[in-house]
């Protein structure tokens, strides 16, 4: 299973408490855990990435395994202790006041 | 006894303000969506129990909430806005071509006659429709495609499509305002547009008298005359008489004609209402006095309403969605300030009390009439 830690307010706006776990077929990438959060929680799509270019949008960061992803290309694998479960991915809105 | 329901969006959440049709006690409900700017809530007019949001947010985009039961339980529905076709440009701050993208929705109403019909005026410029709810939305692409789209240019708040009326006599008819394009109908169910801004002069746009590029704040319509608008611009408060064919300045006697929010009295078409601002770059009132200035004439002479109003040292704001009118007798008037506070009056205006004081920004004040 992979482990999904989201920010606040997206849990509160998919009503989730604490992480998600999904289940993803083969080597998991960015591109198909968000792709099996979304299917799970459609009030997602277009909160993390825009719902016609599926690019990330420009304030939220994937972070895991003490690593900034969020510039890896989607199609990339996770590293291996986010797909074998003992790490989460965390989806990270940036820190900016407002 | 008649009820009302004030619907308030704020820069963190939304607030639903209740109160039985003496108007002097309220309960207050919220925050909804607490953290997100809510832009817009509004009530559908045949099915009151069924609300419309716009929850928004600069790291998580859009969201449209529904609710069917008044604003006790809400769900998330549709947030996929394209653009019709090849989006194409519009003008830049800087002049330059810029490609329409989508930021956010400004402003939410529900048909006049079907709860699951409801537009949607976004930013950059374009309006939607949804017939299902708001599961599903279409853009009505002959507006940003009749020909001026390209030399439209945002406002200082963003190129967004704030004002849509219904009229209540014509079904085919829709007039929306965009800062800063300008006012435009269409005739035709929303199919196709004209702009509607002939006898509006602005200075700051290359030729005063642009057919558009006109910072169009917001429109207001009594639905009894529905060919009379009145509309507060960038500077100037100004009337049509003929479904916005031709305008006239109607600012007269205001201390200031800047503003941002208009409404017309529920049962004096002629009574109108604006709250004056000092200017473009001082954006609160007239020496810190927080004043509501009505017209009974419809416009041109105009008197300022003071009572139960902050009278010194106040700076806020009242943005362009921020009025509201209810259709009790006396008609009640509502506004909320970038202070956080709504202030209420339930004899149309001659006095005003806070219902509450401490909100976050308040963006939007909309009121449902309940029976």
């Amino acid at each position: 299973m992979i482990r999904v830690v989201l920010p606040a307010q997206l849990r509160t706006l998919a009503r989730i408490e604490g992480e998600v776990e999904l289940k993803v077929e083969g080597e998991p990438t960015q591109s198909s855990v968000l792709d099996a959060l979304e299917l799970r929680y459609p009030m997602l799509q277009g909160a993390i990435r825009d719902r016609f270019t599926g690019k990330r949008r420009p304030f939220v960061r994937f972070f895991a395994c003490e690593r900034d992803l969020s510039h890896e290309a989607p199609e990339t694998l996770l590293p291996a202790p986010v797909a074998n479960g003992y790490e989460p991915l965390l989806v990270v809105g940036a820190m900016a006041g407002g | 006894m008649s009820r009302v329901r004030v619907l308030v969006g704020t820069r963190k959440g939304a607030f639903i303000l209740s109160a039985d049709g003496k108007r002097d006690r309220w309960d207050v409900s919220g925050p909804h969506f607490a953290g997100w700017e809510i832009y817009h809530v509004k009530g559908s007019p045949v099915q009151p129990k069924r609300l419309y949001a716009s929850q928004t947010s600069a790291w998580f985009g859009q969201q449209i909430q529904r609710s069917d039961n008044g604003g006790l339980t809400w769900e998330p529905v549709g947030n996929a806005f394209a653009y019709d076709g090849v989006p194409g440009t519009h003008q830049w701050y800087d002049g330059t071509p810029h490609p329409w993208e989508f930021a956010r929705v400004w402003h939410l109403e529900p048909s006049l006659t079907d709860p699951d019909t409801v537009y949607a005026g976004v930013e950059d410029a374009a309006l939607f429709r949804s017939t299902d709810g708001g599961m599903n939305w279409h853009e009505l692409s002959g507006l940003r495609g009749h020909g001026s789209g390209p030399s439209w240019q945002p406002g200082a708040g963003g190129m967004c499509l704030h004002t849509i009326l219904l009229d209540p006599t014509n079904p085919e008819r829709i007039f929306v305002a965009i800062s800063a394009a300008g006012a435009f109908r269409s005739d035709d169910g929303g199919t196709t547009w004209k702009p509607i801004n002939r006898g509006l002069r602005s200075e700051g746009i290359p030729d005063p008298e642009a057919e558009v590029g006109h910072c169009v704040h917001r429109l207001a319509m009594h639905p009894s005359i529905p060919n009379r608008l009145f509309m507060q611009k960038h500077w100037d408060v100004m009337r049509s008489d003929d479904a916005g064919e031709t305008w006239t300045e109607v600012s007269g006697n205001l201390p200031t004609d800047f503003g941002f929010a208009i409404d017309v009295h529920a049962h004096e078409p002629e009574t109108i209402y604006v709250v004056p601002i000092k200017s473009d770059s001082e954006h609160f009132p007239l020496d810190g006095k927080l004043r509501v200035y009505r017209s009974r004439t419809g416009g041109n002479k105009w008197e300022p309403l003071t009572t139960g109003l902050p009278q010194r040292d106040c700076y806020v704001n009242v943005l362009r969605d921020a009025m509201s009118v209810d259709t009790l007798d006396p008609c009640g008037i509502y506004f909320g300030t970038t202070g956080g506070a709504v202030y209420a009056s339930n004899d149309a205006g001659d006095s005003w009390s806070p219902i509450v004081r401490d909100l976050p920004a308040v963006l939007s004040v909309e009121v449902q009439s309940l029976p």
